[in-house]
């Protein structure tokens, strides 16, 4: 397959050094579903990556690999220097520590509390935390996310948009470096999906973070998007800003943008 | 034919190195004790009365159901006692067991297995937290702790439904009811079958755990843990106690 490079090295924004680095990535399920084949892909440090592509084309895979949810095949994944495929569980966790990952449902903790919801990680890892300073972290980062009356809510009593941004304040308690969303406006409303977008937005300035953004959506992408890359059948098959890509001269990477 | 046998043998496999990684992780810290003590609240504390019930109508049951014939042959007196040591060495710790399958296998089951759906054991490893340690090692301990203090608490309220049974037909006061029915028991009955109820607990709770853990995606899938749960861990709990009873026989 023909990759064709939509804008050149200029035309795509380079914010930093490079944090993330996926040299030649194969994952499959089963002996005849590869889902990535040889995906290489660099995120460069401050940096929003919309990663694009019909359902199936290994855009969950790909962060999921990235997290070590899912162990890669073959190929290389490198996160702050280290190399994820290779990393026993201690050392995968203090990776993990520095990333944040809001999933496509929010995957709040049904049995717990809003409070208790984003207690869970930081107890975990701030062992000696006071009773008041965790109050005090739960609180902001239920503000950051314009959420904070929602704290004794239990997760049944909110709404799809509320479970994403309570997810999204979840992840961020841990101040995470790289944010990975998981199409972060999926089965949300125009008006929701917008606020949600902005939000990301909002925490890449505020925290200065990396994200990668899987999504379908493509107003959220133009929001969001430092550059995007669009992947089909496993590879990379086009790589540009936003406006590049919608006045690409292939048909089929316009169709996203229609 | 093939096909499925290397299936059964992997899923095997599956399930042993799932319990295995439990001895691994079991004084590995953190210790997760609210949640076990939560666990234990809820597996144990929660099934007292389903597990009172049960017992006080098994020993009620079979004091009745026993008592035309003992008393054909003159042996009514032997009824206590004997209820007592078959609650005490077989019928409680099997039927606390089965119904604790039913409930508690299938809770855990149903439980992991809608997290393990709605992502939420990634969201715990992702947030670099051992989901199995903290959802795995309690419950399985909790259930391993839980189940030989309800089949205790079932051996003494089903003595006591055989107490109100014999009372239908004859008049016996409380004191030599129990002075008949635990003169039976010996030491030797009681230890057997106690050491067995920590292998229920045990498997109660992994194969409840190893179900919900191994769910695959969808909603379908919840209800086929639960399901399994209860299948799995029933037909464990009768095989475990065909072992232990053979042990038994062996050294006692």
């Amino acid at each position: 397959m023909q990759k064709s490079q939509e804008s050149t090295q200029e035309d795509v924004v380079r914010t930093g050094k490079p944090i993330i680095e996926i040299k030649g990535l194969h994952k499959s399920f089963g002996k005849s579903n590869d889902i990535l084949k040889g995906l290489d892909l660099t995120v460069n440090e401050g940096e929003n990556l919309v990663v694009l592509g019909k359902s199936g084309s290994g855009k969950s895979v790909l962060i999921k690999c990235l997290v070590g949810l899912i162990r890669a095949d073959q190929g290389e994944i490198s996160v702050f220097g280290n190399n994820i495929t290779t990393l026993d569980s201690n050392n995968l966790n203090a990776v993990r520590i520095r990333m944040g990952f809001l999933f496509q449902n929010a995957a709040l903790y049904d049995s717990m509390t809003v409070r208790e919801n984003l207690a869970f990680p930081l107890k975990r890892h701030q062992k000696d935390i006071s009773d008041e300073d965790l109050d005090k972290t739960i609180r902001e980062s239920l503000d950051s996310v314009g959420l904070e009356e929602a704290i004794d809510k239990m997760p049944s009593e909110l709404s799809g948009g509320m479970r994403k941004r309570i997810g999204l304040a979840r992840t961020l308690i841990l101040k995470p470096e790289i944010m990975l969303y998981d199409e972060p406006t999926t089965g949300l409303d125009t008006i929701t999906s917008r606020e949600i977008s902005e939000l990301i937005l909002a925490i890449q300035k505020k925290n200065k973070t990396t994200a990668i953004i899987i999504t379908h959506d493509m107003a959220c992408a133009k929001l969001t998007a430092d550059r995007i890359v669009v992947l089909k059948e496993g590879v990379m098959e086009a790589e540009g800003t936003y406006e590049s890509l919608e006045n690409s001269e292939d048909e089929w990477i316009r169709s996203f943008f229609i | 034919m093939v096909v499925y046998l290397k299936n059964k043998f992997s899923d095997a496999g599956t399930a042993t190195l799932f319990a295995a990684r439990f001895f691994k992780e079991v004084f590995r810290p953190p210790l997760e004790i609210k949640e076990f003590l939560r666990q234990c609240y809820i597996l144990g504390y929660k099934s007292l009365v389903l597990v009172g019930i049960t017992a006080f109508i098994m020993g009620l049951v079979m004091t009745l159901q026993s008592r035309p014939t003992l008393v054909e042959f003159g042996a009514e007196a032997w009824l206590p006692g004997m209820v007592a040591l078959s609650l005490v060495k077989e019928i409680a710790p099997v039927i606390t067991a089965v119904i604790c399958a039913g409930k508690i296998a299938s809770a855990i089951g149903a439980e992991l297995g809608s997290m393990k759906v709605t992502e939420q054991i990634d969201a715990m490893e992702v947030s670099a937290v051992n989901p199995y340690k903290y959802l795995v090692v309690t419950r399985v301990l909790a259930t391993t702790l839980m189940i030989p203090l309800l089949v205790i608490f079932a051996d003494a309220i089903g003595i006591f439904g055989s107490y109100i049974s014999m009372n239908i037909h004859t008049d016996i006061t409380l004191f030599r009811f129990l002075s008949k029915a635990l003169g039976s028991i010996e030491f030797i009955d009681i230890i057997p079958a106690t050491i067995k109820t920590f292998f229920f607990g045990f498997f109660i709770g992994m194969i409840g755990c190893y179900k919900g853990f191994t769910a695959a995606n969808g909603t379908e899938s919840v209800g086929r843990a639960a399901n399994a749960a209860v299948v799995s861990a029933s037909i464990t709990i009768f095989v475990i106690d065909m072992i232990a009873v053979q042990i038994t026989d062996l050294f006692l």
